[in-house]
């Protein structure tokens, strides 16, 4: 809408390449597997594969027929099977039981596995364990990088989160790299590179450990400067509600894969319509960015104009009606579509967030973020879990809560466990657990003697030695210190001065002016500063990890052309569509351009379930 | 374009089509023969796998090192302090420098580390490489070719592989080798909870109920001892209630199950879910049975808030107006009854509104809010058009109470009301 863009802003490079080189290195690995065969399909590939092949391009490399991956029998008659899948072992336990089934039955068949974006050394062994090893061909597909839109390339792996920062699995660490180096390798080469996190400095090590085994030529990069962020360097941003209008429609309707199913409440019909979301849709693209309180206004406004398109066609002669049909009025019709849909949505939404006090709500999250009346936000929260309100919901506030306040005092963590265990089933034992784990949702230490001790000792054990006391201090290290991050980094603007939301002044009008995502400002400060120097306390508040790296092979290291200012910014463990928001902003107010380069898109939903194992 | 793809999607993703045979329909492919983008197949870089980068890896480093670097190698992360020793894993590999190619493809067998000595640096140069499924693959080695207490011994001071092999186990489903090791380790919680969570493949209550009995003596924290014995309680208790309530829903002689047949079994249902069913088909019990709400408040140590909420809602689902009125009357000590609440009157309000109640009990709650201008706002919300009514004259706002007037009915009784009050020469008017 109207925001004053600065017209020198560079051209973002085109990604459809990525998609061309995904699809014919799928297509040769099909044809590594000559004759007709049916292809099973792990359920969480179908979309990102979508994007790239369709039904009629597998067909064309004697695909035969197409099934999900349920973990059930096979019913298949052909004499080859295909497996695209993760490199999961549960799903290659499957496949094994496919192969021994066939086996037992005396059917003889070709097998193949085809992972992606790489096998895993632990896969194979359960193909040896199940005795099929030699029977089973296996191969990587290096679908590493999916274009969802013109500055936005997702790896599709939502569990990395999990696996790494939970888990602390470093598996995707050489996936990550390979991302990266995949990228490089077309749009680069980098003259500089951030970071912050310890995945992140993985994953920067394991890239340039790949660069430097393969050839790189000498040509004009079009990407020259990249940020590496672990995604457990800012929790709150993610756990915060989105009033950004994507990112809202992602909260509520769940986006998969830049495509959003609208149901009934939406359409106004019996039906519901899949959409792509992404920047070819006219209307979505002016008010993706948008608060939601703008986008009735603008979507109205919008109408009235489509009203007088039409209206043109009043007092035309035969031959300017003609023009008209031809000319323009399939791209009427194709706005107003969207038009309705768009606004279908926004009643949809508005209806859900007043049936569920979403103002009041907002208002709980504001205080934490500020600081502000905490007793208040604690009773709320807890009517929230006496009222069973929502399992996932009462969860993300008492880990607000916690991030925000560095902990919990003991008396309340212990009675605010105890009710959502009362609420919502004991097995959540599990699940505090992992929030614990994760530092999340953690209890405050008694005393402050010993966190200056801890923090003492913490440093030492950070730097130095390993093993023992890492794990005895490591709540140390999760500590969020969010409270002195965001006065050291102003990142709650005074609540006293007036917002206006339609004329945004910073990256807080994601969050309604509260609050400016602790993600983003990184970003903006260290590109500011052109690294980390002057942020010293803040990188000490954060657990260190920093780094900044320059270049040297003949690459553009001027800082105001075009490719210095398009950023590759890569958050390992996920991004939100208001972090994006966030970042286009900041692009627009500061003349880059920003590609976001994430592990997937997430939200406080899907981070939070990703902490959930009250299931087998 | 947007059609076509969601409907692609639409095969994609329904069960439905569970298989399909393709067609031949005209196809996009053949049209779009492009040109091939400029990269090589080269991207399958480890379909010689087996052993990946992990060793050879040292060998890069040396090799590398006497290349230009173009960007610097930054200091990742505390692993292990360099062996004193000098004995570098690399040095197994001499010779083999110039060979880097066939150090990918070779399939490096990992028989030949046989002294703990060997293994161990293998593990330690595994984990500086931060590559997780180089690690694990060490593991993996190392439990074929260790025995347990050698290993847990040594994976005790090295986190970054323990926590790959503890996730290894668990995604490989290893749940004894996994419990030896937290014993091992001391990790009696975690050890504790491990077992805990195998209660949810039991399908069968009555088993589930008996394991969770045995859990209950697992080296829990004291805290989380208490929500498993809870757990186990219930249960039990779950299993009494829906035995009894089945039979007497079957039996067709009680009539709130006639009247409101259950929709679901209460079993395995969290505690403030049961409370509530229990206050809606059991609330006069008296504290003798499982089934009271007294004695599961009581038994589980609900809190007053909570317990209030929940029988509030259980109440007023049913319409049991009376009941919720004697929810919230106490006495006092000279006989007088009055209203009290643990909880909000606007959240009462709320939770009544939302389960339909009548404008007259609502506006009981809603004139007991404190607070006038969130009384005035809940009262217009809820149509308890007399509430307002009061709250102006009682601010002797003459000019809201005309403007109010407006709002309402011609011809009510509200409207009346309005009238007797403006003509009223006994109230002094601020306006």
């Amino acid at each position: 809408m109207a925001h004053s863009a600065r017209r020198d802003s560079p051209e973002l490079p085109d990604f459809s390449v990525l998609k061309r080189l995904a699809r014919d290195q799928l297509i040769y690995l099909l044809e590594q597997l000559p004759g007709k065969k049916d292809l099973f399909i792990e359920a969480d590939l179908m979309s990102p594969l979508d994007r790239i092949a369709n039904v009629s391009t597998l067909k064309q490399h004697e695909v035969d027929k197409l099934y999900k991956v349920e973990y059930k029998p096979v019913v298949s008659t052909s004499d080859q099977l295909c497996f695209l899948i993760r490199p999961r072992i549960q799903t290659v336990k499957w496949v094994c039981d496919v192969v021994n089934a066939d086996k037992a039955a005396g059917k003889f068949k070709r097998y193949k596995i085809i992972f992606t974006p790489q096998k895993f050394y632990a896969c194979e062994t359960v193909l040896e364990e199940q005795g099929i090893f030699g029977d089973v061909s296996t191969d990587e597909w290096a679908f590493y990088l999916l274009p969802l839109d013109e500055d936005i390339i997702n790896l599709e792996l939502p569990e990395f989160f999990r696996d790494n920062f939970l888990e602390g699995d470093q598996r995707w660490v050489r996936t990550g790299g390979s991302a990266l180096h995949l990228f490089h390798s077309i749009y680069g080469p980098f003259s500089k590179v951030y970071g912050i996190g310890r995945c992140s400095k993985m994953v920067y090590e394991s890239w340039r450990e790949q660069v430097k085994e393969g050839e790189q030529k000498a040509r004009q990069a079009e990407v020259g400067t990249v940020f590496l962020i672990d995604r457990d360097v800012d929790f709150v941003t993610p756990l915060c509600s989105q009033v950004v209008y994507e990112g809202l429609v992602d909260d509520i309707f769940r986006i998969k894969c830049g495509c959003v199913e609208f149901g009934p409440d939406v359409t106004s019909s019996d039906k519901s319509i899949k959409v792509m979301l992404n920047s070819q849709d006219k209307v979505f693209n002016e008010i993706r960015n948008e608060h939601f309180s703008n986008v009735f206004g603008f979507l109205s406004q919008k109408a009235r104009n489509l009203q007088t398109a039409y209206d043109k066609r009043r007092g035309m002669d035969i031959k300017q009606m003609k023009t008209f049909v031809s000319e323009e009025l399939k791209g009427l019709k194709q706005e107003h579509r969207l038009l309705s849909l768009h606004i279908g949505a926004s009643e949809s939404m508005m209806k859900k967030k007043t049936k569920q006090d979403f103002q009041e709500l907002l208002k709980t999250e504001h205080s934490l973020l500020e600081g502000f009346e905490i007793r208040e936000c604690i009773s709320f929260i807890e009517e929230h879990i006496n009222r069973q309100v929502s399992m996932i919901e009462s969860l993300r506030l008492l880990c607000l809560l916690s991030l925000t306040e560095n902990g919990l005092l003991p008396k309340d963590y212990r009675s605010l466990k105890a009710q959502y265990l009362q609420s919502y089933g004991v097995d959540h034992l599990l699940t505090f657990a992992n929030l614990k784990q994760l530092g999340l949702l953690v209890e405050q230490q008694p005393g402050e003697t010993l966190t200056v001790m801890e923090s003492k000792m913490g440093k030492l054990v950070n730097d130095k030695t390993a093993g023992k006391l890492t794990d005895a201090f490591s709540s140390l290290a999760k500590k969020s210190n969010f409270r002195a991050l965001s006065r050291r980094l102003s990142l709650v603007p005074k609540s006293d001065e007036e917002y206006d939301l339609r004329v945004p002044r910073d990256m807080a009008y994601i969050f309604s002016g509260a609050y400016i995502p602790l993600s983003c400002k990184l970003i903006e400060q260290v590109l500011e500063r052109d690294g980390w120097t002057g942020l010293e306390e803040v990188t000490r508040l954060l657990n260190g990890h920093e780094f900044a790296v320059t270049g040297s092979n003949g690459a553009d290291l001027r800082p105001q052309s075009d490719a210095q200012r398009i950023i590759l910014v890569m958050f390992l463990g996920g991004c939100t569509f208001s972090e994006i928001s966030a970042l286009r902003f900041l692009g627009r107010e500061r003349g880059y351009k920003f590609i976001v380069l994430t592990t997937a898109i997430t939200n406080s939903a899907r981070l939070i379930e990703a902490m959930l194992d009250n299931h087998v | 374009m947007m059609k076509s793809k969601a409907d692609e999607e639409d095969y994609w993703n329904s069960s439905k089509f569970k298989a399909f045979t393709f067609d031949d329909e005209d196809d996009e492919f053949t049209k779009k023969q492009e040109v091939e983008p400029q990269l090589p197949h080269r991207v399958f870089p480890a379909s010689c796998f087996l052993f990946p980068a992990g060793i050879s890896w040292s060998v890069r480093e040396t090799a590398s090192s006497l290349r230009e670097q173009s960007f610097p190698k930054i200091d990742t992360t505390p692993s292990l302090p360099k062996n004193s020793s000098g004995y570098s894993l690399s040095s197994l590999f001499k010779g083999k420098e110039g060979e880097r190619e066939m150090m990918d493809c070779a399939a490096v067998s990992l028989e030949k580390f046989r002294s703990l000595q060997e293994k161990l640096l293998l593990l330690d140069e595994a984990v500086g490489v931060h590559d997780g499924n180089v690690i694990t693959a060490v593991l993996i080695y190392l439990k074929k070719s260790l025995s347990k207490e050698v290993l847990f011994r040594e994976l005790e001071s090295r986190q970054t592989a323990l926590r790959h092999f503890i996730h290894y186990l668990t995604e490989s489903k290893e749940q004894r080798l996994l419990l030896e090791l937290y014993r091992a380790l001391g990790r009696t919680e975690d050890e504790a909870l491990l077992q805990y969570k195998e209660h949810l493949r039991i399908t069968d209550e009555n088993k589930r109920r008996d394991f969770l009995k045995s859990c209950v003596s697992l080296p829990f924290s004291p805290e989380d001892a208490g929500h498993v014995q809870d757990h186990y309680t219930l249960l039990e208790r779950q299993i009494i209630i829906e035995a009894t309530d089945r039979q007497a829903e079957t039996g067709g002689k009680v009539e709130i199950f006639q009247k409101f047949p259950r929709r679901a079994s209460i079993l395995n249902m969290p505690l403030i879910t049961t409370l509530y069913y229990c206050c809606f088909y059991h609330y006069a019990e008296t504290e003798g049975t499982y089934s009271s709400p007294a004695n599961i408040r009581q038994t589980f140590r609900i809190a007053e808030k909570q317990y209030f909420v929940t029988a509030l809602a259980a109440r007023a689902k049913l319409k049991a107006w009376h009941d919720v009125d004697a929810l919230f009357t106490s006495r006092n000590w000279l006989g007088f009854t009055r209203k009290k609440s643990p909880l909000s009157f606007s959240r009462v309000a709320d939770i009544l509104s939302k389960n339909n109640a009548p404008v007259q009990v609502l506006q009981e709650y809603v004139g007991l809010v404190d607070d006038v201008e969130l009384r005035v706002a809940l009262a217009q919300k809820y149509k308890c058009h007399f509430i307002v009514i009061s709250t102006y004259r009682d601010l002797k706002d003459r000019q809201l109470l005309l403007g109010y007037r407006g709002k309402v009915e011609r011809g009510s009784e509200e409207e009346r009301k309005i009238d007797e009050l403006l003509s009223n020469p006994q109230i002094r008017w601020k306006n």
